[in-house]
């Protein structure tokens, strides 16, 4: 059995190539080896394996990632559609451990 | 000792003459036994470790920094990957939360990392600049913002705390496989009993539901359909509820699909498809087939709503795509379980 892989072509990451200086930082702090850096240049080569957790964006020093931060929580969505408020993970540290 | 729970400190004396708690990096029975009631979400919030600084071994001013969440799995996780290590461990208050959900909801971030080194005066306590976070803290931190803010650099350590001393001893350098999250049998086990914890209390009201509904026929009520019937359909009900909160997770790589709902609802088709067969006998009153239709209906509905929800304890689904999912799946599941519930009901007046 290969590795688990959620949806296909729906992830948000967005890289801004022209900004980045390539400092490895995206992937070196990426959980599901999004990136490579290649010729001084990060380039992404598994963009469905994201899981929008927001690393690599809030480590970029040159401002060059973007993606939609969240947890992919059903519960989460669940309690912020009920709330009326953003997704809220409220599972007081029982989900990912 | 107000270090928290279980967590035995004494003291130890910095070079500039601070006292600054100690623990033991092997954890002891008590320790054992305390991570095992986490698990089963026994008084989880209680399990909080006091934020601050703490030294492990013996740790002089040019010893390693580890931060880490005041979760008490986060912080003995860490403990026992430094065994025979000496450093400091720095506590960041993330309300009792580990460190890669307290990263989601920034408690685990910039901030509090920036603001904690200031409190417990980490520059005097240590003469380097570095500190090591757990990779699976990155969400939550900037490490250029904390350079250009405390003036400490971040070295992200590796995702799993067993893989530190390979890490220390590698030159502070983390391998490919050290820094992959993934997600294997063992590690999906134990959130079984979370899981079916979290969702229990509303089983069991619906099942108390059925119980009581069963005992309706046409013209009247009957304690004696409550009896057979009723608990047929509590069984049923549990059933479906475990056999998704255990399989589920257990099974996850080898179930058809990619969406977690896909993946229960193959579960809810296959104990329906049983339950369908088992039953085959009784075909024959139109009772029966409403009955066996409902059950057809309910079960997939629950199964794909639990696994569903084990979205948010898996490793790598995103918010984007749990919402794709969503958008489908939940109105699919809430139509199949009025609709079978509908269909459940009526079977008690034909
Ligand atoms: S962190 Fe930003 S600047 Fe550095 S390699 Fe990645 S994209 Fe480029
Ligand atoms: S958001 Fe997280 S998983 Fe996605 S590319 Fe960035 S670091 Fe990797």
């Amino acid at each position: 059995m290969g590795r688990l892989q959620y949806l296909k072509n729906v992830v948000t990451l967005k890289l801004d190539v022209a900004k980045c200086t390539g400092c490895q930082r995206c992937a070196e702090v990426c959980p599901h080896g999004v990136f490579a850096i290649e010729n001084k240049k990060a380039r992404l080569i598994d963009l469905d394996s994201c899981m929008e957790c927001g690393a690599c964006q809030n480590n970029c020093p040159a401002d060059a990632i973007s993606v939609g931060a969240g947890v992919g929580c059903a519960q989460a969505v669940i309690n912020g559609f009920l709330r009326r408020t953003g997704p809220d993970c409220d599972c007081s540290g029982t989900c990912c451990d | 000792m107000k270090s928290g729970d279980g967590v035995r400190a004494i003291s130890i004396t910095t070079h500039n003459g601070r006292q600054v708690p100690r623990i033991a990096s092997e954890l002891n029975r008590a320790d054992r036994l305390g991570d095992f009631k986490v698990r089963l979400a026994l008084g989880r919030m209680r399990y909080t470790i006091e934020p601050g600084i703490y030294a492990i071994g013996e740790p002089t001013a040019e010893s390693p920094v580890f931060v880490s969440a005041n979760y008490r799995l986060s912080f003995n996780r860490l403990r026992s990957g430094l065994v025979g290590h000496d450093g400091w461990i720095l506590v960041l208050d993330t309300k009792g939360i580990n460190v890669w959900c307290a990263a989601g909801k920034g408690t685990f971030g910039t901030e509090e990392l920036v603001s904690r080194i200031k409190s417990v005066a980490l520059g005097e306590i240590v003469a380097h600049r570095k500190l090591i976070v757990p990779q699976l803290g990155a969400p939550g931190i900037s490490a250029h913002k904390v350079k250009e803010q405390s003036g400490f650099q971040v070295v992200y350590g590796p995702v799993r705390a067993k893989d530190l001393p390979a890490f220390l001893d590698g030159g502070m350098k983390a391998t490919e496989q050290m820094r992959r999250v993934d997600f294997p049998f063992a590690d999906r086990i134990v959130l079984i009993p979370v899981e079916l914890i979290s969702w229990g209390k509303h089983i069991l009201c619906a099942a108390a539901c059925l119980l009581v509904l069963a005992g309706l026929r046409r013209g009247g009520y009957s304690g004696r359909l409550v009896v057979s019937e009723g608990v047929r359909s509590v069984v049923i009900l549990l059933t479906s509820y475990l056999a998704a909160g255990i399989l589920g997770p257990a099974l996850l790589p080898w179930l058809p699909g990619r969406a977690f709902s896909a993946k229960g609802a193959w579960i809810g088709l296959a104990i329906s498809a049983a339950l369908g067969l088992q039953s085959r006998p009784l075909w024959k009153s139109w009772s029966d087939r409403l009955d066996i239709l409902a059950w057809f209906l309910m079960i997939p509905a629950v199964t794909s709503f639990v696994v569903m929800n084990f979205t948010g304890a898996s490793t790598y689904t995103s918010l984007s795509g749990v919402r794709r999912e969503m958008r489908i799946a939940v109105p699919a599941q809430l139509i199949c379980a009025v609709a079978g519930f509908g269909l459940w009901l009526a079977g008690r007046f034909v």
